[in-house]
């Protein structure tokens, strides 16, 4: 079955979704669990010879250690620094690793964001070729070398580039808005110096030994396989893997505590520091991912300040006003209520007309919600550009992978459309009264010697 | 010996398994406006382009900056669409839409699903005829460039660096000035700098339009005719040459910037490939040197732990904390190979860039490695397959390559003609360019950040 004809019958059954009592699956996502307790999420597509696969473990920064904030992402960078020996082959030093994914034509890398670690592996299908590709990717996996000179040099580069984003102010308005808007939540973390002086090679080993766990992965697979072909290759990803004795054995990670509400007046933080323009961030705790409110606000947004260049905030702050190149609000959904923040930059002498007008916009929109004139054109532009949000491989994989991570049904993406079409201006407005309190947000404002007052 | 079979062994397989997409349209309106389709049938959705071959290197002293100015000004309206329009009749087709200014074009893109493929080649069909605007509109938008000026220059140390770099390597060629545009210049332009640019460049004869996607040959050439075709033809301006002429002797140029890191940059001038080869494969003497120096960039910075990266950024003794390499291979303009590295912590900039010449020395000296050289072509012929999978750089390569007066396959073209480079052409390269007199090398020199300083004082003035 190629992504063509399921986009076919996808865009034929969207035209018909108002007519039939319920939509048939036209995403089909298979997804199955294996004997390790590894879950699989699959949506083949023949058109091209290759294959993406991604795989995420909640081992994100917010499990970070108290004293060793950025373990999870120096964790993740240091898991390509290669391969330690083993019955399963020779050791591969750092060079010799990405010299190997090089002579592949493929490539397998790793990150971490707040709630993941993921990997991600891009190859070709020629079967005598994957076959060495998944056999790599699986000692990447399984027996990284976190190798400690290679770890010196990178703590050396990383304080240096710490030190660096503190002459950028939009760096040192990212590190102030996090801190004010998460509290002591690992979400406000700060990867310092310090922090990272605490950190050596054992607490890498250490904690990718207890959270890289095959019973925890969530593998996504986009790509010119068959579901037995996706299996074998899962299950050669993981061959030297531990936790592999399925779900009912998978040791539960710690709970982590929520984000806190802000109390009170709204904290104005101005820092003083000199640049062309004033960056300002405002904003607050948003909502976790599965709020019930997720697409209310989702759609809002677009009115509010998502739109590309039909949003309330790009009218006001842009169009009418030319104070600003780029002005946005957004969601950060996560496991975690991650943040809502409006954000722009101006000449330092227009940044309080700029912070006011954005302020009025968001209070006003939050009190009176959308016209249903603006409702209608959100709708229009997320249900019209359905599609462009499955039109490659790539994109299909982050779909995917999102499903996978936030255990949202199989039918999510068949369904999105109509769920989209259900909401209402009632809805919106609601749903930004509850979660939006303009007046205890958060201001930031970098730059300019009097920033922002 | 294994690595290097494996490679082989992926270099023969693609060589069986060419893909064969659908071919590529191309043809001419009876105005001059001419017209490129990849029908592309994975998605139920289309990318619209729209090319012109004008960008900042056709400005002249005093407007720099004018080409991406009027490409703010496009979205402000026709005769029948009011400011913000456009852009909300796109948004309510569910598209996706941007715009961007290079020195060799300016490009505008709407992403649809297909179905809506006919609105969006009227709505940019209006606005290329008949773009139309207040002084009024002209006057906020301005602001808004000069805050994307600052945003992108004005406040990032690097970015600043290389706009004097460019400054200083070329005297002649046009490619000396920012695409933004000097902040002094954008303060003195007006509305009628945009309109007389829009007038001179945006005529069907110097125009393409991309489209790509879920669609019906027969069908685009019926709406091209309706939309692009119906606009009134005009002659296309002369252009004039502005070459370049040779550069006899080092130049360096330093750049302070608020900053915690030292870095260099290094810009040599190198050829340009020629389009012949690309046509009809005429290697003759010195023909192929624009190639080898992009398969000497590629083995000096093309993937992880390639040689710059080895030996500058590792080992107890190492200089940089980053480093990179890079051949410029096409373009209207004359093109550079750069080298760039950030200082490790005790080092410095004349350090690096010593480093980094040593290691293009070497290449010269002790030539590459069969490995090497099989490595980064691995690498470009996969590449070749990974980027069917994104519609929107297939058309922007598209646009890009009839900008440039490229053949419209130049990207597997190119791939099968580096596939020929032979390791005695990468190393007659490395001793051929990269000598002083050719040679423009920028250094930043960081400043730290003073609180108590006064703000740097605005060139020109302030609002107008």
């Amino acid at each position: 079955m190629t992504i063509s004809r399921l986009s076919r019958r996808l865009f034929a059954s969207l035209a018909a979704l108002c007519l039939l009592p319920s939509a048939w699956a036209v995403i089909p996502i298979e997804h199955w669990t294996q004997a390790n307790g590894v879950q699989v999420y699959l949506v083949q597509s023949h058109s091209l010879p290759m294959v993406d696969v991604q795989i995420d473990f909640d081992a994100g920064a917010r499990r970070d250690p108290v004293g060793k904030v950025g373990l999870a992402s120096v964790t993740a960078a240091m898991a390509s620094h290669g391969i330690r020996a083993s019955a399963n082959g020779p050791a591969l030093d750092e060079n010799g690793l990405s010299e190997a994914w090089a002579d592949l034509g493929a490539s397998f890398g790793s990150s971490a964001s707040s709630d993941r670690m993921g990997f991600s592996l891009r190859s070709l299908t020629y079967p005598d070729l994957l076959v060495k590709v998944v056999a790599l990717a699986a000692r990447q996996l399984g027996e990284p070398a976190f190798p400690a000179d290679s770890w010196a040099r990178e703590r050396e580069q990383l304080n240096a580039s710490i030190k660096e984003s503190q002459t950028r102010p939009a760096s040192i308005a990212a590190k102030a808005f996090a801190s004010a808007t998460y509290g002591d939540h690992p979400y406000g973390y700060q990867m310092t110096e310090a922090s990272l002086a605490q950190i050596d090679v054992t607490d890498m080993r250490t904690m990718f030994g207890q959270m890289i766990l095959a019973c925890r992965a969530k593998v996504s697979v986009v790509g010119d396989v068959t579901r037995q072909q996706a299996d074998a290759l899962v299950n050669g990803l993981f061959a030297h893997v531990g936790g592999g004795g399925g779900a009912a054995r998978c040791p539960a990670p710690d709970p982590i505590p929520e984000v806190a509400a802000l109390h009170g007046p709204g904290n104005v933080q101005s820092i003083a520091f000199e640049s062309a323009q004033a960056h300002v961030l405002i904003g607050q705790p948003g909502i976790r991912r599965n709020d019930p409110d997720f697409l209310a606000l989702t759609v809002g947004n677009y009115v509010l300040g998502g739109g590309g260049f039909v949003s309330r905030l790009y009218a006001e702050v842009r169009e009418k006003r030319g104070l600003s190149y780029s002005v946005y609000s957004y969601f950060a959904p996560a496991l975690h209520a991650g943040a809502f923040t409006v954000g722009l930059q101006t000449r330092p002498d227009q940044a309080a007309q700029a912070i006011a007008l954005s302020r009025d916009v968001v209070s006003r929109f939050v009190r009176e919600g959308p016209t249903e004139q603006e409702l209608q054109a959100a709708k229009s532009n997320l249900v019209g550009g359905f599609a462009l949000r499955l039109d490659s491989n790539r994109k299909l994989l982050d779909n995917v992978a999102n499903i996978a991570w936030n255990g949202l049904p199989l039918d999510y993406l068949d369904t999105w459309t109509r769920a989209v079409e259900a909401i209402t201006v009632a809805d919106v407005k609601a749903a930004f009264a509850r979660v939006l309190r303009p007046e205890t947000m958060v201001t930031v404002v970098v730059g300019g010697r009097d920033a922002g007052s | 010996m294994k690595r290097l079979l494996c490679c082989f062994l992926l270099l023969s397989c693609l060589g069986a398994r060419a893909q064969s997409p659908d071919p590529i349209t191309r043809f001419t309106l009876s105005n001059g406006f001419e017209v490129i389709v990849q029908p592309e049938r994975r998605a139920p959705t289309a990318i619209h382009m729209l090319w012109v071959r004008v960008g900042s290197m056709d400005e002249v002293d005093g407007t720099s900056g004018v080409a991406h100015v009027l490409e703010h000004m496009m979205f402000k309206g026709t005769p029948s669409l009011p400011p913000g329009e456009f852009s909300r009749r796109v948004a309510a087709l569910g598209g996706r839409e941007n715009a961007f200014t290079a020195r060799d074009y300016t490009g505008y893109y709407q992403q649809i699903p297909a179905e809506r493929l006919k609105q969006v080649m009227q709505l940019e069909a209006d606005r290329f005829a008949n773009n139309q605007w207040a002084d009024a509109e002209f006057v906020k938008e301005i602001e808004v460039v000069k805050e994307e000026r600052r945003l992108r220059t004005e406040d990032n140390p690097r970015a600043r660096l290389y706009e004097t770099l460019s400054a200083t390597t070329f005297l002649a060629s046009p490619y000396r000035r920012p695409i933004v545009g000097w902040m002094n210049d954008l303060d003195a332009m007006t509305p009628d700098d945009a309109r007389a640019f829009y007038r001179r460049w945006y005529v069907p004869a110097n125009a393409v339009v991309v489209i790509a996607g879920d669609v019906d040959v027969a069908q685009v050439r019926q709406w091209a005719e309706q939309t692009y075709g119906a606009i009134a033809s005009a002659p296309l301006p002369a252009r004039k040459p502005r070459v370049e002429p040779p550069q006899d002797g080092i130049r360096r140029v330093d750049v302070k910037a608020q900053a915690e890191q030292a870095y260099v940059a290094l810009a040599f001038k190198v050829p340009s490939l020629d389009v012949a080869l690309l046509k009809d494969g005429d290697t003759g003497e010195g023909k192929a040197d624009a190639l080898a120096l992009t398969v000497l960039a590629a083995v000096l910075d093309g993937y992880r732990g390639a040689r710059l990266e080895r030996v500058l950024t590792q080992g107890p003794d190492r200089v940089a904390d980053s480093v990179g390499a890079s051949n410029g291979l096409w373009g209207r303009g004359p093109q550079l190979f750069m080298l760039d590295g950030v200082p490790a912590k005790g080092k410095t900039a004349a350090q690096v860039e010593s480093a980094l010449r040593a290691q293009v020395t070497r290449v010269a000296r002790d030539g590459v490695t069969a490995s090497e050289l099989a490595r980064v072509k691995t690498q470009w012929v996969a590449s070749e397959i990974y980027k069917l999978d994104s519609l929107f750089n297939q058309a922007r390569a598209l646009g890009s390559n009839w900008a440039l007066g490229l053949p419209l396959d130049a990207g597997s073209r190119l791939v099968a003609r580096l596939r020929d480079v032979t390791a005695d052409q990468v190393q007659a390269v490395a001793k051929t360019y990269f000598g002083d007199d050719q040679l423009t090398v920028a250094t930043l020199l960081p400043q730290p950040p003073d609180p108590n300083r006064k703000p740097r004082k605005a060139i020109g003035g302030g609002r107008h």
